[in-house]
């Protein structure tokens, strides 16, 4: 288990929403948003997702002073993608779970631990290994404001004989 | 927009274009506000390399656009709960569009089961969802 702060800032939401192309103004206008029963801007429903930028051990940005595996010189670089050797993980599934809207202003505490894992025979052979990964956003006052779950899935080579 | 449980009814739709035409600057735009700077979204010539025929959207991208359709469906700040499975790849040039099926009403609390589908130009299925909103009585 691990954690990190996550400081919700109105400009990052407005941006956050313009990179979904929703110019719904509830994120990003504080006069019309306290005229809604809101009473206020609050970030998208996929906002948390973008706490990975204040996680220090997030592998999916570039790191001062570390190799990155993103092309460069070359079509690949220097750096181990990450997931690389069990096979690439992708995202198979996510789910939130909403106890109260975000606001910009609040400063949340992502904490992050591992749930369940299973495995499931795949359709072209070998395994697909499943694995849940739970992110309590909470207030500084405790509050649990967001529950994320994210499922990953590997591939891997069926481990054969014995 | 808010809808109420006396209005309800299972069965009730909203269907929604999210994305016309999603372009690779669309794309670049999620990974920057996002944070997730995985390559194979943004970098071309490593996506190729790495044996795919180029960038395609986070997937994160394709949720945060069907939330477009759950948020004017049943209003900002209703939704207590959101799940999706990634089911196909989003590529740029994609149109998405995304469809919601109201599969329960329930009176006391207010709210409303709601059935996701969100497919691609060619009416293949990219996302499937679930979600659980707050209504009005």
């Amino acid at each position: 288990m691990r954690s990190h702060r996550f400081p919700v800032e109105a400009g990052h939401i407005e941006l956050f929403a313009r990179a979904l192309d929703d110019p719904n103004p509830i994120y990003s206008d504080p006069a019309y948003a306290a005229t809604t029963d809101c009473a206020g801007v609050i970030a998208p429903p996929t906002f948390t997702q973008a706490a990975e930028h204040w996680d220090p051990e997030y592998d999916r940005r570039p790191h001062h002073g570390r190799a990155w595996y993103g092309s460069g010189r070359e079509a690949i670089g220097p750096a181990e993608p990450p997931g690389a050797g069990g096979g690439l993980g992708f995202h198979a599934e996510q789910e939130f779970e909403y106890h109260r809207s975000i606001r910009p202003g609040e400063t949340l505490l992502a904490t992050i631990r591992k749930g369940r894992s299973w495995q499931k025979q795949g359709r072209r052979g070998g395994t697909l290994s499943f694995s849940e990964t739970i992110t309590e956003y909470r207030s500084e006052a405790g509050e649990l404001v967001v529950t994320a779950r994210f499922v990953g899935v590997g591939t891997e080579k069926q481990v054969t004989g014995a | 927009m808010t809808l109420r449980a006396s209005k309800l009814r299972p069965g009730d739709r909203h269907e929604e274009v999210v994305v016309d035409d999603l372009s690779r600057t669309q794309i670049v735009m999620y990974a920057g506000a996002s944070g997730d700077f995985q390559p194979l979204h943004t970098d071309e010539t490593y996506a190729r390399a790495m044996g795919y025929p180029g960038t395609f959207a986070h997937g994160m991208l394709t949720m945060g656009l069907a939330g477009k359709a759950l948020t004017h469906f049943v209003g900002d700040g209703r939704l207590l709960r959101y799940r999706t499975r990634f089911v196909a790849q989003v590529w740029p040039g994609d149109s998405l569009t995304t469809q919601i099926t109201v599969t329960e009403v329930r009176a006391d609390p207010p709210e409303a089961e709601l059935a996701m589908e969100t497919r691609n130009q060619h009416g293949e299925s990219v996302l499937t969802g679930s979600a659980t909103a707050r209504l009005d009585p």
